[in-house]
Order: structure tokens, then C-alpha cells, then sequence
């Protein structure tokens, strides 16, 4: 339908195309351009990476020291319960579906999302539900403190607020999934001809796999809250062992979920330095194909290792063993990706613009966090590791100099397409080496305290702890604060800066970088032509 | 086009390396081997799979390092052209594959011993509360409730002027009482939950288990040096989740024989004490030590609790009021709020006393005296009509 009726525009508004958006602020609430859109979708994650930054912090400041300095422990789980939903849902979901919203019609060439109008709702849900989540802070029964994971029966002990906490999971639900389905159908029914699957770019491919991730999951996860909820509220017993329930349900439930989601917070970054690394490389991407089927791999075996989350709940033997040797698989496509990445640099001509460190800072960094989930996929070993500060320096390093990196490298990278202007290109190189280190003060030392004995989720430690989490929370504090410098070099861009070209970088190629710069608020009205020069592959 | 902020940024990153590498405490660096077999073959496991993540990190980086220095464009590299190869492809598939299938042999065998439950010399129930665990040694008839040492919750209360140096690293790891075991027992664990989910895990013993409400796990250790290991809850299990502790203390067989004696009179002498009659000031001191580790937590110092989260005991309706509603709500708790029962925690004294405590204690002026034999015939009476669970305290084999 939607792609008709653009059709239909095109031959209406044909010569005079280059009409702007609406004025005012009802532009925004009104727009079903992807672009704008976008933009949305962009802004509002950076906004919620301070919120949650700020958690962090809070986090970090009490464990600077053994003993209880600053919070309530209560408050302290509020804390890292909150940290993680706000940091999974609000900043790196919704920041891959802004760059999606705003690269995918460019990269394949098309006019629009398929859906513009479940676009605009998609997003507009997003800033009630994390109100709505937000706000159960400032309730008498507080935050949500069980954790991000939710398992009961902890998480029934919340008081009212529970309410609005799974009201609220469920509109950021809806959000992905309506924003799934929409990239998705724009994928499969607005490529122009010539522009086959396997001549995609990178990133439209990852986004393909990663939408279908969410469609199969987040209805399990919102089957899962609304057990939860009808057990704290309408006395069912889906989880509790007194009316025939299980406990350990949940978790199989929601790790069905909560693995593939994993998954879904890291294939758009492998897709976005997919793109990266051969444009500052000069050559082309090593192994497209390989590529393809590695991430397809990846996403097929995130529905099969979910229980390894769960190696501590008293599974079978078999299961164990099942779930130990599934996930052990995961690193053979992983590795793949990263050997071809090393591959597009081998004998390339390479320069180290902004997004090229970031890129470069995300093959190496996420690759150790790789390797300590090798680590953790060795079952008996895992046990010891299990809910320790090793797995949350694992997690962490998929997840900041990972997913975050990513965001970070496609910002710079294309952020002169969007604004016209380049970015400061000295002030992005401080970004990324004050970044760099102190992420790494901030997640390193919590491998050492993880196997040293620490376990997550604690609000104080003992003594032999103190040393490095001291050392983390100066990292964190580095870290945070050096991110109010993305913002500034953002906001100098937007407001101008020197002039970029429409090709903005030397080796890019892909349509996106055929149109001007900043692209202008239509683009590919007309369906592009397909050839050599405007494939990336 | 390597910039000076690059160069710069470097150097700083060496720089910073330096102190950390120089000043920290390199003790607290690695897993614990342990004190099992088990741990010890996971230690190795462990130690096998980092180094072969050190070989493959180190190659990985090595080429792509070398390529960021020999293949820029400043240098004047002319970038190739190739960008597939299906043999490469393979090779790098089969190869980590091998690696890995090389890998998941040792650890099978070793999960495969973790999980042989069978042949065990003797059995302890181990069941997690909100927020202390208790054992129940089945064959020896001797059970009791272990959390954090008094001192230590009292230097982790938010405000608390406490010196923590003086607990070093025990801090927060010491409990009233430890469970203590014989060495050379293959030891099975069952563990279990009365409200949320915990986790008995153990570092040395290699063993972490969640204890899940309604359902029994199995686990086991067979510990080779007397010694005390330490260990915490795992699994996150509410507020004080990081104040419930775990202290297994291996003695050799003759010392946990004289141990085990020892405990099983204690029991016989507690019974006794809750039948003779107490002093009104006895009961208030008792109580007052009882309160410091049972409910100040929530109901704070003061008994001024937190508003809007743990209501307060000073002035309360239930602490002033009908001293049977009193009874009625420490031994049972109320449903869904976090106030949990005590019957059963506590013994018949020290319920008693800490009742009498909150019924005299901050402003609370009723002047009454709560005597243990008077709460055990509540209780008894109680347990009759309402045909709960037996007894846990004054059943246990004392003879």
C-alpha cells in the first residue's frame, strides 16, 4: 500500500521535490518522514544515555569505598535495576532503530519506510513509556529493584509501582516490534531493481536478521511481564512453586527472550562497522557472503543457548551439556566476523578519522568481551563466574566499548550527512582516546574482582575489593563525563561547521553517499540507478 | 595521518598503565584454586581456557596492529583489491571449531563429575531466608539460622562511624554462626528457599547452587583441608541481598565429633531456658541485642523504620496495642510486605525478649513483660489450631 502511494507521490511532486518539512514544533509530532523520525529516535536515546549514566554513576559512587555512603540499598538495586532497562531499551535499541530509520531508505534506495505512519507511532510511545518507567522512582513503593531480569518470586515483592513497570515494558514492546515490522517491510518491498539481498549493504542485512529477532521475542517477553503481572496482582501462580508454579519458568521464559536480545544490542553494531572499517580501509569488505551467513548464524544459534544464563538453576545434566557445547558455536561465526574485519584491513590504505578509531576501538575491545564469553560458556567454569563482576565486565564490554562504540562511530560517520557540516574532526579524536581509556579503567579491574570473589549487584564489598573498585569508579567517572564532550562536538556540528561534500569521505561508496550533503528531506523519489559505482559491494 | 592527539592520547595510556600496575593489590587478581578436587579441576579449566583466549586475543590484535601501521595511507599504501576467499573462510572456521571441540572434552568430564550426587557420607539442608541462611544437618539433628556477625551489620548501616579496616578482608564475610563440617566427607547439599531465590555459593568449595522456593537442589563437596572458606549469596535476593554471607569452617573428623556434641547439648539447654522465668530487665538487654540483628535493618536504629517502605515500632498500634496482635505479627509476618515470620528464626527467648524490648523501647511505655514459656504456649497453641508445619525449634533430637 504505503509503497504505491509513494509511487504515486513521486509522479506528483516530481519537479518539485526539494519541499522542506513542516514549520514548528508540531513538524516533530506530525512527521512521517524517516529522516526526521530519526532524528527522534537519535535524540531521544543520547538523552537517555545521561539518565542512565547518571544511575551509573550513582552506582559507581557508592561502591567507590567499602561501607554505605550515599544510598539505601533498596535505592542501590532501584539503581542498577533502572541503569539496565534504561541503557537496553531506551539508549541502544532506540539509537540502532534512529540509524535504521535514517540510513536504510538511503542505503537501498528508497523513497520512505514502507510504514510512515506506524514510524511516527512507534517512536511517539517511546518517551510516555520511559515516563511512565521513570516515574515509579518518585512512587512510595519506589523503582523497580529485582533487577533488569525481573525473576520472581523477588520482583512480586514490589509494591504498586509493579504496575506500571510491566505497563511500560509492554509500550517499549510495542515500540520494537511496530519498529521491526516497518524495517522489515521496507527491506523486502522498497529495494529499486538491482539492489538484490546479497547486494545490500552490511548494515541493512544485520538490521534485516536483528528485526526478525525481535518480532519472534518480544512477544515472549511480553507473555512473560503479563504472567508476572497477573501473579502480583490477580493471584495466578504461573511462578510460584504454592499454586503449582515454577520459579525457574520465568527464567527460561524470559532468557528465550533475553539471549536473542542480546544478540539484537550487537548485530546492528557489526553492521555499522561492516560499513566503517572498508570505507577508511580504501577496499572493499572482506567475505560479503561469509558475512551474511555468520550473522545469520549467529542469530539462529541465539535461540538455542538461552539456558546458559541459568547454569546454577539445578538443570539436567543433558541440558547442561546441550547449552555448554550450543553456546561454545557461538564464537565460531563471532570469530568469523572479526577475521574478516582484520581481513578488509589487511593491504588496505588506511587513514584514522574519527570513525575509523571508533571502529577500530570496537573490533578490539568487543573481541575481549567475546573472549570472556568463551570463558563463560565453559560450564564448570561458569559456575564459579556466574553472577560475579566477571560477567558484568563481560557484559560490559560487549555492550560500552561495543554496542555504544558503534553508535558512537556511525554518529561521526554520519553525521555530516545529516547536518552537511563536518564535525570537529580534533575534538573527535579526544573524544575517543579519553573515552577509550577510561573505559577500560572503568570494566578492566572488574575481571580481577569477579574472579577474586565479588559478586554483582552488591551495594558494599570487602576490603580486598576496595583497591580496584576504586580504580573502576575513577573510570567511570572519566568516562561520563568525557561523553558531555560528544554532546558539545554534536551540537557545534548541527550549528555548523565546515562544509561536507556529498561523497564526505574518500573511500565511501553506497547511495547513501550520492546524494547531497545534508540530504535533502526527499531523497530517492525517483528509484535510483543500480550499478558498480553505487554498491558497496 | 597519524594526528598529535593520537600520539599524545598513547602516550597517556602508557602513562596511566603504570601506577595501577604498581600500586594495586595483585593478590585479589584470579579464582581461587580451592580446597576440592572440583575446584581444582575447574581451576584448571579455567586457566586452560584463558590462555588459549590470550593466544587467539594476541594473534588477532598482533595483525591488526601490524596492518594499522605498515597499510595507511600516510605511509603511502596503495590499498589491494581482493575481498573473498572461500578457503580462508574455511580454514577460519574449522580451525577455532577444533580448538573448541579440544576444549569441550575436559569440561564435559568435569561437569559430569560436578553432577554425581550419588554416595554421599551425609546430608545438610541448606534453605535461604530474607536475609540469612539456615543448616539442617539431617542425620545429626541439629539445625540452626546463620547471618552477618552483629558488628559487621552494624559498621555497613549507612552513617556508622566504623573503622572498617579493623575486619580487613573478612569484612562483611563473618557470621554468628558457621556451618561446620568434617573434611574428607563427600557432603551433599540440599538446598532450598523459604521466600525469593538465593544462591549458596562458596569460591574454595567451587560450589554455587540457587536455592529456589518450593523446589530442592542438589550439590555436594568433599573438602581436603580444614580451614574456613568463605563465600556469599549469589543470586540477587532483595535489599540486603549483599549481607548474607557464608561461613563453612572444616574441622577434622574428632573435632567435628566433639563439635557436633557440644551443639546438640546447647539445644537441650535452650529448651530449658524457655521454661524458667525471666527478669523483666533481662528480657529488655536480651531483646535489645536481638532487635540490633533482626530488625533494625528496615526498622532502623531508632525504630523510627522508613516512611513509605518499613513502618515504624516507636508509638506503632501494634507494639502499644493488643500484645496478642504483637506476637501474632513477628512470629508470622504480614503477606506481601517484606515483614517476614520469625516463628521458627528465633528461639521461644529471644522472641519473647525482643518483643518485650519493643514494647518498652523507644517511647513505647506499656511496661509489659513477654515470658518465653508464655510465647511458647501461644505458639504451640497456634500451631495446633492452625496445623502448619511441626516445630523447628524444640523437636529437634536432643536425646
Amino acid at each position: 500500500m504505503s509503497y504505491s502511494d509513494n509511487t504515486h507521490g513521486d509522479t506528483h511532486h516530481g519537479d518539485h521535490d526539494d519541499h522542506g518539512p513542516a514549520p514548528g514544533l508540531m513538524r516533530w509530532v506530525t512527521t512521517t518522514n524517516h529522516k526526521d523520525i530519526g532524528t527522534l529516535y537519535l535524540w531521544f536515546s543520547l538523552l537517555m544515555f545521561f539518565i542512565g549514566g547518571a544511575m551509573a554513576l550513582i552506582i559507581r559512587a557508592e561502591l567507590g569505598a567499602p561501607g554505605i555512603q550515599f544510598v539505601d540499598p533498596m535505592f542501590f538495586n532501584s539503581m542498577t535495576t533502572m541503569h539496565a532497562i534504561v541503557m537496553i531499551f531506551g539508549v541502544v535499541m532506540p539509537a540502532f532503530v534512529g540509524l535504521a530509520n535514517w540510513m536504510i531508505p538511503m542505503m537501498i534506495g528508497a523513497p520512505d519506510m514502507a510504514l510512515p505512519r506506524l514510524n511516527n507511532w512507534s517512536f511517539w510511545i517511546m518517551p510516555f513509556a520511559f515516563t511512565i518507567m521513570l516515574s515509579t522512582l518518585f512512587m512510595d513503593s519506589g523503582g523497580p529493584a529485582g533487577g533488569w531480569t525481573l525473576y520472581p518470586p523477588l520482583v512480586l515483592q514490589m509494591g504498586d509501582s509493579f504496575a506500571y513497570v510491566i505497563f511500560a515494558i509492554h509500550f517499549m514492546g510495542i515500540s520494537s516490534v511496530m519498529g521491526s515490522i516497518n524495517i522489515v517491510a521496507t527491506i523486502f518491498n522498497m529495494r529499486p531493481p538491482g539492489m538484490t539481498l546479497m547486494h545490500m549493504p552490511m548494515f541493512v542485512w544485520t538490521w534485516l536478521i536483528t528485526a526478525f529477532l525481535l518480532v519472534a521475542t518480544i512477544p515472549v517477553f511480553a507473555g512473560a511481564v503479563t504472567m508476572l503481572l497477573t501473579d502480583r496482582f490477580f493471584d495466578t501462580s504461573f511462578f510460584s512453586a504454592a499454586g503449582g508454579g515454577d520459579p525457574v519458568m520465568f527464567q527460561h521464559i524470559f532468557w528465550f527472550f533475553g539471549h536473542p536480545e542480546v544478540y539484537i544490542l550487537i548485530l546492528p553494531a557489526f553492521g555499522i562497522v561492516s560499513s566503517i572499517i572498508p570505507t577508511f580501509a580504501r577496499k572493499p569488505l572482506f567475505g560479503y557472503d561469509s558475512m551474511v551467513y555468520a550473522t545469520a548464524s549467529i542469530a539462529f544459534l541465539s535461540f538455542i543457548v538461552w539456558a546458559h544464563h541459568m547454569f546454577t538453576t539445578g538443570m539436567p545434566l543433558a541440558a547442561e551439556l546441550f547449552f555448554m557445547f550450543s553456546t561454545m558455536m557461538i564464537s565460531v561465526p563471532t570469530g568469523v566476523k572479526v577475521f574478516n574485519w582484520v581481513s578488509t584491513m589487511w593491504r588496505g590504505s588506511m587513514s584514522f578519522e574519527t570513525p575509523m578509531l571508533f571502529a577500530i576501538g570496537f573490533v578490539i575491545m568487543f573481541t575481549i568481551g567475546g573472549l570472556s564469553g568463551l570463558m563463560l560458556a565453559i560450564t564448570p567454569a561458569d559456575i564459579q563466574y556466574h553472577d560475579t563482576y566477571f560477567v558484568v565486565a563481560h557484559f560490559h564490554y560487549v555492550l560500552v566499548p561495543g554496542a555504544i562504540y558503534s553508535l558512537m562511530a556511525a554518529t561521526y560517520y554520519w553525521i555530516p550527512k545529516w547536518t552537511g557540516n563536518m564535525y570537529d574532526e580534533t575534538l573527535g579524536k579526544w573524544h575517543f582516546w579519553i573515552s577509550t581509556i577510561f573505559v577500560n579503567v572503568l570494566f578492566f579491574p572488574m575481571h580481577f574482582v569477579g574472579l577474586a570473589g565479588m559478586p554483582r549487584r552488591i551495594p558494599d564489598y570487602s576490603l580486598q575489593f576496595a583497591d580496584w573498585n576504586f580504580v573502576a569508579t575513577i573510570g567511570a567517572f572519566g568516562f561520563g563525563f568525557s561523553q558531555l564532550l560528544f554532546v558539545y562536538i554534536i551540537v557545534k556540528c548541527v550549528k555548523g561547521g565546515e562544509k561536507a561534500t556529498g561523497e564526505v569521505w574518500e573511500g565511501a561508496r553506497g547511495l547513501e553517499w550520492t546524494v547531497d550533503s545534508p540530504a535533502p528531506y526527499h531523497t530517492f523519489e525517483t528509484a535510483p540507478v543500480i550499478n558498480e559505482s553505487t554498491l558497496t559491494r | 595521518m597519524r594526528s598529535d592527539v593520537s600520539r599524545w592520547m598513547l602516550l597517556a595510556v602508557f602513562l596511566l598503565a603504570l601506577p595501577f600496575g604498581a600500586s594495586a593489590d595483585w593478590g585479589a587478581l584470579n579464582m581461587p584454586v580451592g580446597v576440592t578436587e572440583i575446584s581444582k579441576e575447574v581451576y584448571t579449566l579455567h586457566m586452560r581456557i584463558f590462555y588459549i583466549c590470550c593466544i587467539i586475543g594476541a594473534l588477532v590484535f598482533a595483525v591488526m596492529i601490524y596492518s594499522m601501521f605498515a597499510h595507511r595511507k600516510s605511509k603511502g599504501a596503495v590499498a589491494a583489491d581482493f575481498h573473498e576467499s572461500t578457503a580462508v573462510e574455511i580454514v577460519w572456521t574449522i580451525v577455532p571449531l577444533i580448538i573448541l571441540i579440544a576444549m569441550s572434552i575436559p569440561a564435559a568430564k568435569v561437569l559430569v563429575k560436578m553432577e554425581d550426587f550419588s554416595d554421599s557420607d551425609m546430608t545438610i539442608g541448606v534453605t535461604g531466608y530474607q536475609w540469612r541462611w539456615h543448616y539442617s544437618y539431617l542425620d545429626e539433628g541439629i539445625e540452626f539460622y546463620s547471618q552477618l556477625d552483629r558488628e559487621h551489620n552494624a559498621a555497613r548501616q549507612q552513617g556508622a562511624e566504623v573503622d572498617l579496616e579493623q575486619f580487613g578482608e573478612i569484612y562483611l564475610r563473618e557470621v554468628d554462626n558457621p556451618l561446620v563440617v568434617p573434611v574428607g566427607k563427600k557432603i551433599r547439599f540440599l538446598h532450598t528457599a523459604a521466600d525469593v531465590i538465593h544462591s549458596w555459593w562458596v569460591p574454595d568449595l567451587s560450589v554455587k547452587k540457587d536455592a529456589i522456593p518450593g523446589f530442592i537442589n542438589e550439590n555436594w563437596a568433599k573438602i581436603e583441608e580444614p580451614g574456613t572458606y568463605r563465600g556469599k549469596c549469589a543470586e540477587l535476593c532483595g535489599r540486603d541481598h549483599g549481607f548474607m554471607p557464608i561461613v563453612v569452617i572444616a574441622l577434622e573428623q574428632a573435632d567435628y565429633d566433639e563439635w557436633v556434641l557440644d551443639q546438640q547439648n546447647k539445644v537441650a539447654a535452650a529448651t530449658i531456658d524457655a521454661d524458667r522465668a525471666w527478669e523483666h530487665q533481662e528480657l529488655v538487654a536480651t531483646g535489645e541485642a536481638v532487635y540490633q540483628s533482626n530488625c533494625m535493618s528496615c526498622h532502623q536504629k531508632e525504630g523510627q523504620g522508613i516512611p513509605g517502605m518499613f513502618p515504624a515500632i516507636g508509638g506503632s498500634h501494634i507494639a502499644t496495642g493488643d500484645i496478642d496482635t504483637h506476637i501474632e505479627t513477628v512470629l508470622n509476618g504480614v503477606t506481601e510486605t517484606a515483614m517476614t515470620g520469625f516463628s521458627g528464626k528465633l528461639s521461644d527467648s529471644e522472641l519473647a525478649a525482643v518483643i518485650t524490648y519493643q514494647r518498652n523501647a523507644f517511647g513505647n511505655e506499656t511496661g509489659d513483660t513477654l515470658q518465653p514459656a508464655a510465647l511458647k504456649t501461644f505458639r504451640q497453641g497456634q500451631q495446633q489450631t492452625l496445623l502448619t508445619q511441626p516445630q523447628l525449634v524444640t523437636d529437634t533430637g536432643v536425646n
